[in-house]
């Protein structure tokens, strides 16, 4: 055992000792479940830990220490825009008016939070250039799949009902092709050209009457700029489909690039990404979505409305019939999108002009601080990240991207993206942010170009790293094998920590 | 920028080992006529007097009212120890645990996060969190069509309204045909799923040779009430459908668990674990199934095993159900999910123990039971006679009026029915209310007074006085 951090903990299952803990709150009167009948009663209580309060903090305090987060270092996970969470954003979602209000409120109670979450959609229309935002999604995903819902409900309501593709280009996120399943379209992936584009001559051939929607990210998962995206734009809505851009790399084109003046019809905001709201370990996020006034009808419900005397409220349900109808529960995740209006209001316009300008610098110094050591793919200006490729080395070495990533660990660095565009052999992408500073960018550059010295030097070193981390590399076929998702003492693996 | 760390000569260095003279040039790839100039917001607002404007614009929402409003989420007591944890950086700045080598912690809290919500349900596999209880129940609707290969759904009405409304936006992407059971209408089960309307439906979709693929209800339901799950599970099975369970996880402290009545999947909200209401969240949606479902069930799962030397460590695994990795065929398109919301319901149960949290069951229980005598003191009787832990549904007359003026006695008097439930005549003139562990006497007693002055009102003025008396009883407070 270290004397300080990477502690592993026996589960908290296993700290459990009968009749510890207790003293929350008061006892209850006898009788009080009388009324429940028998046959609905719970026979065997729920066999959970018992446990008093220090030991609880004392774990969850030492598992929290195995982690790597932005606040302990360099965090350059490509396509996730890891930058720095402000601690004012946290302070402001924990002020009881906003922490403590019901999301069923009556509009009269609640009109400091529907201000904030209107003044929070003018701002993202703004950034955008999109007619109406509604921030109801959960999150990015969820956002993806309300924008193609609404684009159904759009050729439906033109009685367009035999358009059942979307076109998806190569390089996109999972999530694009997997929305589209979720909303019941084919997919149809389309190549990526040599330069990292989409393949124009290919995209435009699968246009059809049969495309309800084109779904693209702008910049790309490759973190490049699609040159050609008004060639694209038209020959979407010449064909009388509709673009929706992935918005999850807004944080290169804040101020430079408005998808919807551009001409997309829908998209996404990641706040997690863009708006730095935490990324929580997974989560939670927000995915509001922003449309062009051809989709408004069709926008989720409810709506945050304003009304002529200045006052907000909800619509109620039924309001607008037109409406793809809900997602989830209640209006939205309002506490994450309190992070997010702090962050934006904190920028302004100027700040957040800033913040793509300094994410697209560091990306590209990044990029050139590495271009002598690792392939380059696509060698020109990147966006807020760029795609890094170890497979020279690979073949050289026989040293992979993986045990470079693990290697970084050693170093003290979370490692970037790898393997993903899965279009790029051995790729890496890597996504420095804005918040970094320019000592930052050079040891992790260094770091880098050390590792691979090792890789063609002493390539144990990198193979069989991490060697520093609480844990080495794990059994991972056994887990997918023989899964064991679930406590139970007589099923547990491996040594327990003492 | 608040947070850029650049001085003039940093950027001047990155300029020069890139090999250019402005940043703009790094945008030059963006076509000319597809350029956006700036952006028309606000200057930057320095952090002192941004503070000053969130707390006045809290300070514009009512959360001083004595509440008796639930409705699917919950104001419970939260041990402090569950948000200091929570504000840890190396929890809520860490992100997906796509390298398990840094990431054993929020990977063994997850871990140990199904391991307690499987407990609390009884069932094998627990999703490592979804986006709230909507969207988790109607991501258990589609896994029970795509598990049975069918394509219809029965939801009871029962189901809070919000997660029938997701269940039915999510089916109809993939035409998958969505009915709603009524419920009970009088007697002893009124207000309960209809059990002879189940099974006269289910037997009508196999005669239609559209048979049902999964069954939902709720437990307690939208109304408060217990439904007859057991009974809603044997008709379910007889038919060859799934029965998905959507619960609610303090009452599990108390009430039989879905794994014991034969749910094959469950789904709640996670918000009364220790997670504040937050005006919609984010919340917590619990998602569970048995083993037989496990390839079937969205989101992230993480297992146990072991490292090269043979320590216990956690890792996400069964990843080939998931976007990322099978994206037009992934079960679904979650990827961020709410694990921060998954670590405060395992620090919050970690803390509460399952002493504690039958407490907050049975408490709340009682003091539902003292404001049901209160309200129907006051002229407020239910409206239904079933078994309730915690909320239930009173009759008022005019309920949209009164529960309007009780606003300015400080009472926010639960939720208008006919708001939530526009279609049904039967909770006309109705609300819902609920106590937890956290309503006291005194507030009961405010709701009681008050709901009696204005009852009195309603029945001795006509309408000109009565707004003048719930102004008065404003003014006065």
């Amino acid at each position: 055992m270290s004397v300080t951090g990477n502690r592993l903990q026996p589960t908290i299952f296993e700290l459990s000792r009968p009749g510890r803990g207790g003293g929350k709150i008061p006892s209850p009167p006898a009788g009080a479940l009388d009324r429940v009948p028998a046959s609905q009663r719970r026979v065997t209580p729920p066999a959970l830990p018992e446990l008093n309060e220090p030991e609880v903090v004392r774990h969850y305090v030492n598992l929290s220490q195995l982690n790597y987060a932005v606040d302990t270092g360099f965090y350059p996970l490509g396509s996730c825009t890891m930058k720095y969470n402000p601690k004012i954003d946290e302070w402001a979602a924990r002020i009881p008016g906003f922490a403590g209000l019901h999301p069923l409120a009556p509009d009269e109670t609640a009109q400091g939070s529907l201000q904030l979450l209107w003044e929070l959609e003018q701002a993202l229309m703004e950034i955008s250039g999109m007619t109406a935002v509604s921030l109801h999604p959960a999150a990015g995903a969820q956002g993806e799949l309300t924008g193609i819902l609404m684009i159904r409900a759009y050729h439906h309501s033109r009685g367009n009902l035999e358009r059942d593709e979307v076109l998806v280009p190569d390089s996109s996120h999972g999530t694009n092709p997997a929305t589209a399943t979720m909303a019941g379209y084919k997919t149809i992936t389309i190549p990526s050209a040599a330069d990292g584009g989409v393949d124009v001559a290919a995209f435009t051939a699968a246009l059809g009457p049969r495309t309800a929607a084109v779904m693209i990210t702008n910049p790309s998962t490759l973190g490049l700029f699609e040159a050609r995206i008004g060639e694209l734009l038209e020959a979407v809505h010449a064909a009388g489909a509709l673009a929706y851009m992935d918005g999850a790399n807004l944080n290169a084109i804040l101020g430079r690039f408005k998808p919807g003046e551009a001409g997309f019809d829908v998209m996404h905001f990641n706040v997690h990404k863009t708006f730095s709201t935490p990324h929580g370990g997974g989560g939670p996020g927000a995915g509001p979505v922003g449309v062009r006034e051809n989709l408004v009808p069709f926008l989720p419900s409810p709506r945050v409305l304003r009304e002529a005397d200045g006052t907000f409220r909800l619509e109620r349900p039924g309001e607008r019939p037109s409406s793809i109808g809900r997602l989830r529960s209640f209006v939205a995740s309002t506490g994450v999108l309190v992070r997010a209006f702090t962050y934006i209001f904190h920028h302004g316009g100027s700040g957040l002009e800033e913040v793509s300008n300094d994410a697209v610098l560091a990306a590209n110094y990044l990029k050139a601080r590495l271009a002598g050591t690792f392939d380059i793919p696509y060698d020109r200006a990147c966006k807020h990240e760029f795609v890094a490729s170890a497979s020279t080395l690979h073949h050289t070495t026989g040293v992979r991207t993986l045990d470079i990533a693990k290697r970084l660990i050693d170093y003290g660095y979370h490692p970037p993206t790898i393997y993903f565009p899965l279009i790029v052999d051995e790729g890496m992408l890597i996504e420095p942010t804005e918040t970094e500073t320019v000592e930052t960018l050079d040891a992790f550059a260094d770091a880098l170009i050390a590792i691979a010295k090792e890789a063609r030097e002493t390539p144990d070193l990198v193979t069989g790293a991490p060697q520093t981390a609480p844990v080495r590399r794990l059994d991972e076929a056994t887990a997918a094998r023989q899964p064991n998702l679930r406590w139970r003492p007589d099923a547990a693996r491996g040594a327990a920590a003492p | 920028m608040p947070y850029g760390p650049h001085t003039p000569e940093d950027r001047a260095k990155m300029l020069a080992t890139i090999g250019i003279a402005s940043v703009d040039e790094l945008f030059d790839d963006i076509p000319v006529r597809l350029r956006a100039s700036h952006l028309d917001l606000p200057p930057p607002q320095p952090e002192m007097e941004l503070a000053a404007r969130l707390t006045g614009l809290a300070a514009r929402n009512r959360v001083d009212l004595a509440s008796f409003l639930g409705a699917g989420v919950y104001r419970h007591f939260a041990p402090a120890a569950v948000d200091q944890m929570l504000l840890r950086g190396e929890w809520y700045t860490a992100y997906t645990p796509y390298q398990p080598e840094v990431s054993q912690g929020t990977l063994q809290s997850i871990y140990e996060y199904e391991s307690l919500i499987g407990e609390l349900l009884g069932l094998d596999v627990v999703s490592a969190s979804h986006y709230d209880g909507a969207s988790a129940t109607a991501e258990a609707a589609m896994m029970a069509a795509r598990q049975t290969r069918r394509s219809r759904l029965l939801v009871s009405r029962g189901v809070h309204p919000h997660y029938r409304g997701a269940v039915r936006t999510y089916a109809s992407g993939n035409a998958i045909r969505v009915d709603e059971i009524p419920l009970v209408a009088d007697g002893p089960a009124a207000g309960t799923t209809d059990l002879a309307a189940l099974e006269r439906m289910l037997a009508d979709a196999v005669a239609q040779s559209d048979p049902v693929a999964g069954v939902l209800a709720g437990q307690p339901n939208f109304l408060g009430l217990l439904e007859p799950m057991a009974e809603v599970s044997r008709l379910t099975h007889a038919a060859g459908a799934r029965f998905v369970a959507v619960v609610e996880p303090v009452s599990l402290a108390v009430l039989a668990p879905p794994g014991e009545y034969g749910a094959d999947i469950a789904a709640g909200e996670g918000q009364p674990l220790g997670i504040a209401p937050q005006f919609g969240g984010p919340y917590l949606g619990i998602l569970a199934c048995t083993n037989e479902l496990v390839r079937q069930i969205p989101g992230r799962l993480i297992g146990m095993t072991t490292d090269l030397d043979g320590r216990r460590a956690f890792v996400m695994t069964l990843r080939a159900r998931e976007q990322d990795i099978r994206r037009e065929r992934a079960a679904s398109s979650i990827t961020t999910n709410q694990t921060l919301l998954a670590l405060a319901a395992s620090i919050y149960l970690a803390t509460m123990g399952p002493r504690g949290l039958a407490d907050v069951a049975t408490l709340g229980a009682a003091r539902a039971a003292e404001l049901e005598g209160v309200l129907a003191e006051a002229g407020a009787p239910r409206i239904h006679s079933g078994a309730y832990l915690n909320e239930f549904a009173v009759h008022v007359p005019n309920a949209r009026d009164v529960h309007r003026r009780l606003l300015g006695h400080g009472v926010l008097a639960g939720l208008v029915l006919s708001d939530a439930e526009p279609d049904d005549p039967s909770l006309r003139d109705a609300l819902l209310v609920c106590a937890t562990e956290v309503t006291t006497s005194q507030e009961i007693r405010m709701f009681g007074d008050a709901l009696r002055a204005e009852l009195a009102g309603v029945a001795g003025r006509g309408d000109h006085a009565r707004t003048a008396a719930g102004s008065s009883a404003g003014t006065a407070r």
